[in-house]
């Protein structure tokens, strides 16, 4: 005669403690907020963003102009939107190898004392308000960077992104970029320092025993350990430099044409800036609308972004021979 | 594996290497040397002779130095900060501590297995033979007898012939140990130091590294710390036993024949020490 089973659920031990339905249930909802946050501002900014589609069609995407205050408004935001990735892809040349460098130098160069005062430095440099920033790059860094692109044009002017006609240097993508790099450098040295830092010993001795230099110890054993993070910090970088404002605001010559690669050309764009130069003596309220719009195209521009960086840490993840 | 197996091998070994005791020129060598990290002196005059294409067992309690002692053979001692070394390391007759050695070279040269097995995580099995060449830029042909070469050497190749290309760290540890051992091999040392290579390991892979450490032994001189002292009988030709005091550094009590350490010392702490009366 078979055994009749009684089958019951069992409650997790989590959940059939009071004290600890209570804690996980505030958690959950605190974690919710945060998503519920997002939602509300991508729905806030959708909503524009149709608005802005309807009356602009995909022009608003792909042409570049700016004139809403006729008769029949044109807005179209490619310029920017291309813009900001271009000052961010000039930030990334000039802060990765940057950051690289330091965060190898504190982690196997430098004297203890020595790293532990860079370290606080560094960390220190991140804690500047983007705005002090700007007015430094615009008083004091702009003077010496128009020499340097003088330089760069004199000199490597045959190579077409050094190229420029207008003979004028100010106001150019290159030291838009360069302050977004200056921002991007403390961030992206503080994770990487952390990650090289936690190669294990072990994997450290055993590429010593076997007669490796720093180059290739790096090559080899630390930077494929530490890789997922250093990528991490990159994009925790671009993060911030995709979405800067005020400090390009005081460096960049907006223009509303698309800079396509005259990096050290006078004048280009960036979507965070066009709003922040525009809200103030906004038209009404279809152009404010616009403004909303083109920022939702910067928030779904950054998503696809750091997609696109997850999969090439997941590409390059793989095995090596 | 019975405790009579294993002094059925005892037996064939001193008849193995009888032959090859007071003969063959001396490979490696420590004079005099003390070592310090830091201001703390870990090391006192240590003075031993390993001769080519033996096998040389290093003994003691733990703390004193005999792990410090063998990264002084092959220069990984100074990459320790504040690491200092007083005396000399005589490698085929020059003291490799001489200003103008590079060290790459003495690493080259002296290869190292650690008590962990440390393949690197991101690579294959066979780019972590292949590793010591990238790593030290050294050219070698023929990359797949080089695998196929050290991998039999490190006694693996059987196990792993069919996949090369899977990740080191699906090995178990015993395997993991013997590829690395393949990996300091492809570098083609002449010496290889072994810190405790068996103590993370369960016994049959022991037993497998002790017969790799055996037939290695045909070829190149090999250094090994041990806490086992079985195996120091089992796969040694030469033993030195290290004592360190509390708080004073480690010095060598005694040093000779294996067979005469263990069972002859002249020492009565070496006696005590192998009967497992202390340590």
């Amino acid at each position: 005669m078979p055994r009749t089973e009684v089958r019951r659920d069992l409650k997790s031990a989590a959940t059939s403690h009071k004290g600890d339905r209570i804690f996980n249930r505030s958690i959950t909802t605190a974690a919710f907020t945060a998503l519920v946050v997002l939602a509300g501002i991508a729905i806030f900014l959708g909503f524009s963003a149709i608005e802005a589609l309807r009356t602009q069609g995909l022009d608003f995407l792909f042409t570049t102009e700016w004139s809403v205050e006729q008769e029949d408004p044109k807005a179209g935001i490619w310029g920017m939107l291309y813009g900001s990735v271009l000052l961010s892809v000039i930030g990334l040349v000039i802060a990765i190898p940057a950051s690289l460098l330091l965060s190898v130098f504190i982690v196997f160069l430098a004297p203890r004392r020595l790293a532990k005062v860079m370290t606080n430095v560094i960390d220190l440099m991140a804690a500047i308000p983007s705005v002090i920033l700007g007015l430094w790059a615009f008083y004091l860094l702009n003077p010496p960077a128009e020499e340097w692109q003088f330089l760069l044009n004199k000199y490597l002017g045959w190579i077409p992104i050094f190229q420029n006609e207008s003979g004028n240097f100010n106001g150019t993508p290159f030291i838009a970029g360069f302050v977004l790099a200056i921002m991007m450098i403390p961030i992206i040295t503080s994770v990487s320092r952390e990650v090289l830092g936690r190669t294990p010993p072990d994997l450290i001795n055993a590429a010593e025993a076997l007669g490796c230099s720093l180059w290739t110890m790096l090559r080899y054993v630390a930077l494929p350990y530490g890789r997922g993070g250093i990528v991490g910090g990159i994009m925790l970088g671009l993060g911030r430099a995709l979405g800067e404002t005020i400090a390009i605001f005081f460096v960049l010559k907006l223009i509303f044409e698309t800079n396509w690669y005259n990096i050290i050309e006078s004048g280009g764009g960036s979507v965070a800036t066009l709003i922040v130069a525009t809200f103030g003596e906004v038209s009404g309220p279809y152009e404010l609308n616009l403004l909303l719009a083109a920022g939702f195209f910067l928030f779904v521009g950054t998503l696809i972004v750091n997609v696109i960086a997850n999969l090439i840490v997941q590409r390059t993840g793989r095995m090596q021979r | 594996m019975s405790t009579a197996e294993y002094e059925g091998d005892v037996e064939v070994l001193e008849g193995e290497f009888a032959d090859k005791r007071d003969v063959g020129p001396i490979e490696l060598e420590s004079r005099d040397v003390s070592v310090w990290f830091g201001q703390r002196k870990v090391l006192e005059g240590v003075n031993i002779a390993c001769p080519k294409k033996t096998v040389t067992a290093l003994i003691g309690p733990s703390g004193c130095g005999k792990s410090t002692y063998i990264r002084t053979l092959n220069r990984l001692h100074e990459l320790i900060p504040g690491a200092a070394l007083a005396g000399s390391v005589l490698y085929e007759g020059k003291d490799i501590y001489d200003t103008d050695v590079d060290p790459v070279h003495i690493r080259l040269k002296i290869g190292m297995v650690f008590q962990k097995p440390n393949p690197f995580p991101s690579m294959t099995i066979r780019g972590n033979v292949l590793s010591g060449l990238k790593l030290s830029g050294m050219k070698r042909d023929g990359h797949d007898e080089i695998v196929e070469q050290t991998l039999t050497a490190a006694g693996l190749w059987n196990e792993v012939k069919d996949r090369l290309d899977s990740a080191a760290g699906e090995l178990s540890g015993g395997q993991q140990q013997r590829l690395v051992i393949a990996r300091a091999l492809a570098v083609q040392p002449h010496v290889l130091l072994m810190d405790e290579p068996c103590s993370a390991l369960d016994p049959a892979s022991t037993l497998k590294i002790e017969e790799t450490i055996r037939e290695l032994s045909k070829e190149i001189t090999i250094v090994i710390v041990t806490h086992n002292m079985q195996q120091a009988v089992r796969v040694s030709d030469y033993t030195a036993f290290f004592l360190a005091a509390e708080n004073e550094p480690g010095y060598v009590i005694e040093q000779g024949p294996t067979t005469d350490i263990f069972s002859n010392p002249r020492d009565q702490r070496t006696l005590d020490y192998v009967n497992g009366r202390f340590g």
